[in-house]
C-alpha cells in the first residue's frame, strides 16, 4: 500500500510518496521541469495509476500530458489533447482542472479550461471533446475573466446520475442534469461584492465548490467573499461563514467519507490575501458549516503567503488525509483530518495544485 | 530548392534531435511552412502555433532576419532559399 501526492507548481511537478500509511513522505522531482502545472489528477480507476497534468510549456503553449509510471515517462497526444474546433476562433490558454469521473464511467476524464470551457475525454485523458452545451450557452459572452483568467476551474460529476456541476471565475455555478447538453446557472444567494446592486442570476466569482460525502445535492462553495452551502444542488445557497476569521479564500474541500465535514483556508481580503495575523490555519466543519474549528498543529506562524483554489485536497484513506500547498512552495500533509500537519515539501515554486491518492 | 528552418535547442527533441530542418518543396508562406512541419512533426508545430492558426504569443518567427509580426504574420511570404528562424521572446520569470 502506498500513498501519492502530486504537487503542481509554476515550474514543474513533484511527487511525494508514502509507504507507511502517510507517516513519512519521500519527495521526488522535479518532473516536467520548468513547465507550469496548473492542474493535476491521479486516476486510480485502473490497475496502473495514471498521473495527468495540465501543463504550460513556457513560451510554447498548453496541453495535457500523462504518465503511467509515476513520472518515469510522460506522453502527450501528437495532435494535442485539447484543441478548440475550427470555427470557434478560440485557442486553449490554460488547463485549470482535470477530473477523472467515477469508476462506473471508466475512461471518462473532465477538463475545465481557459477560455471558459468544459471538455470530456472518453479515453483516459488522451483526447478531449468540447462540451458544446456549455460553450454555446448564451451567457458565455458575458462571463468575465477573474484575476487569473476566465476559466472553468471546477468540475463535479455526479456519483451516480448524469448531473455535472461546474464553477467558473467569473460566471459562478452552472449545473447540467443531462450529462452536459444543457446548463442552468445556480447562484441564488451567492453574493457579488464586486458588482453594484443585488446579486445577479450569474456572474459570481465562485472560487471552488466541493460535494458533501453524504448527499450529492449538498455542495460547499468558497466564494470571492463568503462561504456558502446548498442542500438542493445549487437551487439556493446560504452563508456558512459564521465563526470563520475571514470569509475570503480560494479552496474548499469536503470529506469523501464523512457527511458534513469540509475544510477551508481563510485569507484576509481584499487587498491582503494573506492568512489572518500571518498564521496559516485550516478550518474544519463537522456539521455542514454550522460551526468551524481552527486547526493549526504543524502549520506555520509568520506566514504571509496564500493558498490557491486547487492547492487543498483530501484523500480517500481512513482517516481522511488533508493536504495544503502554499504559494511560497510548501506542502503540508495531515493523516488525521487536519488534526496535525507535517511539512512534506519546502522551497518549491508556487504550489498551484495538489492531489492525493491511495495507489491501487 | 527548399527553405531552411532553425530551431532553438529546447525544441530540437520535437524535431528528431535536429536544430536545422530543410522543407522541400518550399512553401509560399509561413503558414504553409508550419503546415508542412505539422505533417512530419505535429508536436513541434503545436509549440509554435495554436489551433486558431496564430503564432503563440511569446514565440517569434523571423524570415531572413525579419520578424513576421512586423510583416504579414503567418501570411508572410517565404522565398525559395529563405532561412526561417524560430526563437522564444523575452518573457518569463
Amino acid at each position: 500500500m502506498a500513498d501519492l501526492i502530486a504537487i503542481g507548481t509554476r515550474k514543474g511537478l513533484w511527487l511525494a510518496r508514502s509507504d507507511d500509511d502517510r507517516r513519512t513522505w519521500r519527495l521526488d522531482g522535479p518532473h516536467l521541469v520548468a513547465q507550469e502545472v496548473a492542474a493535476v489528477a491521479v486516476d486510480t480507476r485502473e490497475a496502473v495509476p495514471r498521473v495527468l497534468a495540465g501543463v504550460q510549456y513556457g513560451h510554447w503553449g498548453p496541453t495535457v500530458t500523462w504518465s503511467d509510471d509515476l513520472g518515469g515517462s510522460w506522453h502527450e497526444t501528437d495532435d494535442g489533447a485539447i484543441r478548440f474546433p475550427a470555427g470557434t476562433g478560440a485557442a486553449l490558454a490554460r488547463v485549470w482542472q482535470l477530473r477523472p469521473d467515477v469508476a462506473a464511467r471508466p475512461g471518462v476524464v473532465w477538463a475545465g479550461c481557459e477560455p471558459h470551457s468544459l471538455w470530456r475525454s472518453d479515453d483516459g485523458g488522451r483526447s478531449f471533446g468540447l462540451v458544446r452545451g456549455l460553450w454555446d450557452h448564451p451567457h458565455r459572452p458575458t462571463w468575465e475573466p477573474g484575476g487569473g483568467g476566465g476559466a472553468v476551474h471546477t468540475v463535479l460529476p455526479h456519483p451516480t446520475g448524469d448531473r455535472v456541476v461546474v464553477a467558473m471565475s467569473t460566471g459562478g455555478v452552472y449545473v447540467s442534469d443531462d450529462g452536459g447538453s444543457t446548463w442552468q446557472p445556480r447562484n441564488s444567494g451567492i453574493t457579488t461584492s464586486f458588482l453594484p446592486g443585488p446579486p445577479p442570476e450569474y456572474g459570481q466569482c465562485v472560487h471552488k465548490v466541493a460535494v458533501d460525502a453524504g448527499d450529492p445535492d449538498r455542495l460547499y462553495a468558497q466564494n470571492h467573499f463568503g462561504v456558502f452551502r446548498t442542500d438542493d444542488a445549487g437551487g439556493t445557497w446560504t452563508s456558512i461563514a459564521g465563526g470563520l476569521p475571514a470569509d475570503f479564500g480560494f479552496p474548499v474541500a469536503a470529506s469523501p467519507r464523512t457527511p458534513g465535514t469540509a475544510w477551508v483556508v481563510p485569507l484576509v481580503a481584499d487587498a491582503d490575501r494573506t492568512p489572518p495575523g500571518g498564521r496559516l490555519r485550516v478550518h474544519r466543519t463537522r456539521d455542514g458549516g454550522a460551526s468551524w474549528t481552527e486547526l493549526g498543529a504543524g502549520l506555520p506562524d509568520g506566514c504571509w503567503t496564500a493558498v490557491l483554489r486547487d492547492a487543498v485536497c483530501v484523500d480517500e484513506a481512513e482517516p481522511t488525509g488533508v493536504y495544503v500547498g502554499t504559494r511560497d512552495g510548501c506542502v503540508y500533509a495531515s493523516a488525521d483530518e487536519g488534526g496535525s500537519f507535517t511539512r512534506v515539501a519546502a522551497h518549491l515554486p508556487d504550489v498551484l495544485c495538489v492531489r492525493a491518492a491511495r495507489l491501487p | 530548392m527548399s527553405v531552411e528552418v532553425l530551431l532553438p535547442g529546447v525544441l530540437a527533441d520535437l524535431a528528431g534531435g535536429r536544430r536545422r530542418l530543410r522543407v522541400d518543396p518550399p512553401p509560399a508562406t509561413v503558414a504553409g511552412l508550419l503546415d508542412a512541419l505539422a505533417a512530419e512533426h505535429p508536436v513541434l508545430e503545436r509549440r509554435i502555433r495554436d489551433e486558431s492558426g496564430a503564432l503563440r504569443r511569446f514565440v517569434n518567427v523571423y524570415v531572413d532576419g525579419d520578424d513576421v509580426r512586423f510583416a504579414a504574420g503567418v501570411h508572410t511570404a517565404v522565398r525559395d532559399g529563405a532561412v526561417v528562424e524560430v526563437l522564444p521572446s523575452v518573457a518569463g520569470g
